[in-house]
């Protein structure tokens, strides 16, 4: 911001920028509430209007895309509350509202209640997701805290009829708008917490307008259902109102009827189902026996029999038989041969046959050796006559018989032969042919 | 209300045999005993859907606070 020295001299724009930043900062978002007048829509689909109350008017504008979200037509005369920006627009030199948001002045008290105690409950976490019970899937006894006389009730009793036709359903009529309904809600959903014959509760209530669901809208009723052991579906209203206790709600639903709905299974689909579950478990054993009769069966047929199995058996063992017999031919036959070939063999190296030739050896042997001696004795004979004519011839004998003699010592008997080897006087045997003598040396010639 | 086996765990147990038994798996003794604890299982559903009593009553508290219970009549 420039600084305001004395004698700056402002322009025009300058100026106009100036308090227009100041007026845009100062009330970016503000909540104003007054009467409409002089409300206009042109050409361009934004409507145009001042806002007034008794001492002062303010120019206005609601564009046509915020418009959108109005739920009433504002027309002059009207005494509205909005939320609006503040805004200068230069080329004029005018300031205005721009709003975003309009309400008829009394409902909107009631909205921003509503939007303040959302807000509230939401940061304590009556909303939260997590402290949602679940709804029983077969709820034994339902609690309906409704109007004992109203139309809810009724859509109720007959939805749950058609769906379940002997459920079975507790009423607590309670006053569902004006002065006290609220608490007596409360007490309600605090006596079926108390008595504990029921599992589940419907809160319900025709449609009516935001002021006849206030109770619904109310912090006590919020608290009642959030402490509520029970789990709670609410049904309030028509299908496009939501109130507080919708938020709170472990179930919301868009009616009574929508609640009704929502609470008990549809009985004849249960049975069915129950049926056909059945059927499947009696189809799945048949099957299953059925299987076990074929495998069975299987099994059996691909049993041998003891007759097949004998069977088998003697044909193997007449085929061993068999075998065994060819093997034994087989080796007779073998032997027999090897018997004969051995047996001539034999027969060709006959001994007797040895006999015969050592025999006529022997003999040759034996010839040989006649002849050889004899001819061996014929040589030595004639040698030993030979020899023994010789010998004759030598005889002293036929020497002595010529008149030879022999003289020989008589102490020794040897041959004298030298006359050098007698002395005189020596006794000396002389041999004759026949007879010997006895004789004495007397003289020896030399 | 607090009770042995409810209404939907006893369904999601039949149908959870019945899925078994469909699969096949199961030897002839267990696929018996399957079968058997899947008609109890569906016997007592169905009994529980008979068993409760039509029954709609209006409960108020009278002045002194004591709890009243009358049968609601539907014209």
């Amino acid at each position: 911001m420039t600084e305001k020295k004395p004698g700056h001299i402002y322009t025009v724009s300058k100026l106009t920028k100036e308090i227009k930043f100041l007026l845009e900062e100062s009330y970016p978002f503000i909540w104003v509430t007054g009467e409409i007048s002089n409300y206009a829509v042109p050409a361009s689909g934004h409507s145009y209007f001042t806002l007034k109350d008794q001492q002062a008017v303010i120019s206005a504008v609601m564009f046509k895309n915020q418009k959108r979200n109005l739920k009433f037509n504002p027309e002059t005369g009207m005494k509205i509350i909005g939320m609006a920006r503040l805004s200068l627009y230069e080329p004029r030199g005018s300031y205005q509202l721009i709003f975003e948001h309009l309400e008829p002045e009394g409902a909107g008290s009631i909205q921003i209640a509503f939007e303040q105690l959302k807000t509230k409950l939401a940061d304590k976490g009556f909303f939260n997701k997590d402290c949602k019970k679940s709804i029983p899937f077969l709820p034994s006894v339902i609690s309906v805290i409704s109007s004992g006389t109203g139309a809810a009730v009724k859509d109720i009793i007959n939805v749950a009829q058609r769906r379940f036709p002997n459920c079975c359903l507790e009423i607590f009529p309670v006053k569902v708008q004006g002065a006290g309904s609220d608490n007596e809600i409360c007490e309600a959903i605090k006596l079926v917490n108390q008595r504990l014959k029921s599992d589940l509760i419907i809160l319900a209530r025709g449609g009516g307008s935001l002021e006849d669901l206030s109770a619904f809208n109310s912090e006590t009723v919020a608290k009642a259902i959030f402490k509520s052991f029970v789990p709670i579906i609410t049904g309030v209203g028509h299908e496009t109102d939501f109130t507080i206790a919708d938020f709170v709600a472990d179930l919301r639903a868009s009616t009574p009827s929508a609640a009704a709905e929502l609470a008990l299974p549809g009985k004849n689909s249960l049975l069915q189902r129950i049926t056909s579950l059945q059927e499947s478990l009696n189809r799945s054993l048949k099957k299953k026996i059925g299987a076990l009769n074929q495998t069975i069966g299987n099994l059996i047929a691909r049993l041998k029999s003891p007759e097949i199995i004998v069977y088998d058996f003697r044909f193997k063992l007449e085929e061993y038989e068999l075998r065994l017999m060819n093997m034994i031919n087989h080796y007779v036959h073998y032997n027999k041969e090897k018997a004969r070939w051995l047996t001539e063999i034999l027969y060709t190296r006959n001994p007797v046959k040895k006999i015969i030739e050592h025999r006529q050896y022997v003999k040759i042997l034996s010839e040989s050796l006649t002849l050889h001696f004899q001819k061996n004795f014929q040589e030595k004979k004639t040698i030993y006559l030979e020899l023994q004519s010789k010998l004759q011839a030598f005889n002293p004998e036929a020497v002595l018989k010529r008149g030879y003699s022999i003289s020989r010592f008589v102490l020794d008997k040897n041959i004298i032969i030298n006359s050098s080897d007698v002395k005189i006087n020596d006794q000396i045997e002389v041999v004759l042919s026949k007879g010997r003598l006895i004789t004495r040396v007397e003289k020896i010639n030399g | 209300m607090v009770k042995k086996k409810t209404f939907e765990a006893a369904l999601k147990g039949l149908e959870e045999i019945v899925r078994l038994m469909e699969s096949g798996d199961l030897c002839l003794e267990d696929a018996v005993k399957s079968y058997e604890s899947g008609m109890k299982q569906s016997k007592y559903c169905l009994d529980l859907l008979d068993k409760t009593e039509k029954k709609i009553s209006i409960i108020a508290k009278d002045n002194d606070g004591s709890v009243k219970i009358v049968p609601f009549k539907d014209e």
